[in-house]
């Protein structure tokens, strides 16, 4: 059930996009989600969606990931693109009925956010895709440095990232052990009622609740006793290192946001 | 040869209305470049012990000197330095997201300049054979791997003593021999004390010294050929019979008359074949 999941899930590869500081590919997609918000036109958009795609074949990874990464999500995009397409007012009136009014205008917006959330899906998609969870969490501790002068634990948040990061899997198979364990003593996962089904979530959750506590005391244990006092004092052993081609990501950025300015009304 | 550990009238229990002490009165030292063993039923302060030794716990009443120095809350960090522990359980004690990030953990910790950290992590992964593993996430290692990873982690700190927690006992016996062996070898490599904690028989038989606990006491204390020969007595102690024990005792009941000293198996095949050809 957890491997259909492509949202957040690392493809390992050795393409270009992958070889790229995640600091520059994390600051990249979040500066894409925002440029896209200035595109209201059909051929600003298509150049977005041009730009996009290059991206993805840069990748090298299958475009199938990137639609299987959409699919959980077409509902909630099919409900809001039908919210603005029935509920748009302006521009000639194509259907009406009750409160519901069809518009060229609507048609039109509802398929502008149609496709802004597919790229912001298919950017974030290539993001996670193409990075390593723990370059990513380097990457987000790079960018909160900033943050120390106003206090904020920089340090604790990102060894908190990684902890957590790393024991994702573990977890994962203990949580599959357990349900197993409990299938053979005669607990049925996932049928019957609603209350029935939660129920039966009880002798899961409490066994897993009470060995991440013990795991985490063996942890705090074994990290104690290897030296670890807190962020002070500390070297680092992973190092991120900016390249050439890295400055290149944000020179490209800037000429397709001066593109996009050009071409937008 | 100095003594590098020594333990005065230990006396810590963790809940001051129980009856009895997790350790009670618990006196011993440990020489440089010694291997003791301590073997012991389950809850007899084994682990407790360790954990007072690099000043995890520290003891309500008695002093540990380790390295010649008193350990007390101002030297607690550089005593830590000096003891290395490897834990029971192989997924709880890696903190990293991949072997070469576990290893340089400790490492980090310590402040250790990165280019001398890159050359040790290779160094402490060769020695237990995990060089090939480096970027392997832990999910991806077996059990008796991640144990060697611990152990790579521990000696890429170039600590002075290393205790092993019950290290081997959540191993199958193939990962159990590979984890006792890398020990061995690293420890005669580096002139290293190691006091190991265990149920296991053959990781005591690899011990100069074995020190015998008991509800928080320290009961007995002896090479492994005098602890060996108490014969049954062993399985009261919290330790399994050795094979030539278990041998012997199958012989006496089929009315043989064995040697009552402690044999190894090398010992046990030569009175064999000795003893038959005398016939």
């Amino acid at each position: 059930m957890m491997n259909k999941l492509i949202f957040g899930r690392y493809i390992p590869g050795d393409s270009l996009i992958h070889r790229l500081d995640p600091r520059a590919k994390l600051i990249a997609s979040f500066y894409f989600i925002a440029v896209i918000f200035f595109a209201n036109n059909w051929q600003s958009y298509a150049f977005l969606a041009v730009f996009t795609l290059g991206c993805i074949a840069l990748s090298k990874v299958k475009i199938s990931f990137f639609i299987r990464g959409v699919k959980p999500l077409i509902w909630l995009i099919l409900f809001t693109v039908l919210l603005q397409v029935l509920f748009t007012t302006g521009g000639n009136i194509l259907w009406h009925w009750w409160v519901f009014t069809v518009t060229d205008y609507g048609l039109m917006n509802g398929a502008f956010i149609f496709c802004r959330f597919i790229l912001i899906i298919f950017m974030s998609t290539l993001l996670t895709l193409t990075t390593a969870p723990l370059e990513l969490s380097d990457a987000i501790e790079y960018i909160l440095r900033p943050l120390n002068v106003v206090h904020f634990p920089v340090h604790e948040v990102s060894l908190m990232l990684s902890i957590a990061l790393r024991f994702v899997p573990t977890l994962m198979d203990e949580t599959e052990k357990i349900m197993n364990a409990q299938r053979a003593r005669g607990v049925d996962f996932g049928e019957g009622s609603l209350v029935q089904k939660m129920k039966a979530i009880i002798p899961l959750l409490i066994p897993l609740f009470v060995s991440s506590f013990n795991r985490a005391e063996d942890l705090a244990t074994a990290m104690e006793a290897r030296g670890y006092s807190g962020g002070e004092g500390r070297t680092k052993y992973r190092k991120l290192d900016w390249h050439l081609k890295d400055s290149m990501v944000v020179v490209v950025f800037a000429v397709v946001t001066i593109l996009l300015i050009l071409i937008r009304n | 040869m100095e003594d590098i550990i020594e333990l005065v009238d230990i006396q810590f229990s963790y809940d001051p209305e129980a009856e009895r002490n997790a350790l009670d009165g618990v006196s011993f030292s440990i020489k440089k470049g010694e291997w003791v063993a301590i073997v012991g039923h389950n809850g007899s302060g084994k682990s407790t012990l360790a954990k007072t030794i690099n000043g995890l716990l520290l003891p309500q009443q008695g002093s540990v000197k380790v390295g010649g120095n008193l350990l007390n809350e101002e030297n607690v960090w550089d005593i830590r330095r000096m003891v290395g522990m490897v834990f029971q359980n192989p997924d709880n004690q890696f903190v990293g997201s991949t072997v070469e990030d576990d290893v340089a953990f400790g490492m980090e910790n310590q402040g250790v300049p990165r280019e001398e950290m890159l050359v040790r992590v290779q160094d402490a992964l060769e020695q237990v054979r995990m060089s090939d593993f480096k970027q392997r996430e832990p999910a991806r290692l077996s059990g008796g791997q991640k144990q060697r990873v611990a152990i790579a982690g521990v000696v890429a700190l170039r600590p002075d003593i290393i205790i092993l927690d019950e290290a081997t006992s959540m191993l199958d016996p193939e990962g159990r021999e590979e984890v006792i062996s890398t020990i061995k070898k690293i420890k005669d490599q580096n002139n290293l004390t190691v006091l190991s904690i265990t149920h296991d028989i053959d990781e005591a038989a690899n011990a100069n010294r074995i020190l015998v606990m008991q509800e928080g006491k320290l009961v007995r204390e002896g090479t492994p050929a005098e602890i060996f020969s108490a014969g049954e007595k062993l399985i009261e102690l919290g330790l399994d019979l050795p094979f030539p024990e278990k041998l012997k005792a199958a012989l006496k009941e089929r009315g043989v008359v064995v040697p009552t000293e402690y044999l190894t198996e090398e010992g046990m095949v030569n009175w064999l074949w000795t003893s038959i050809l005398n016939k």
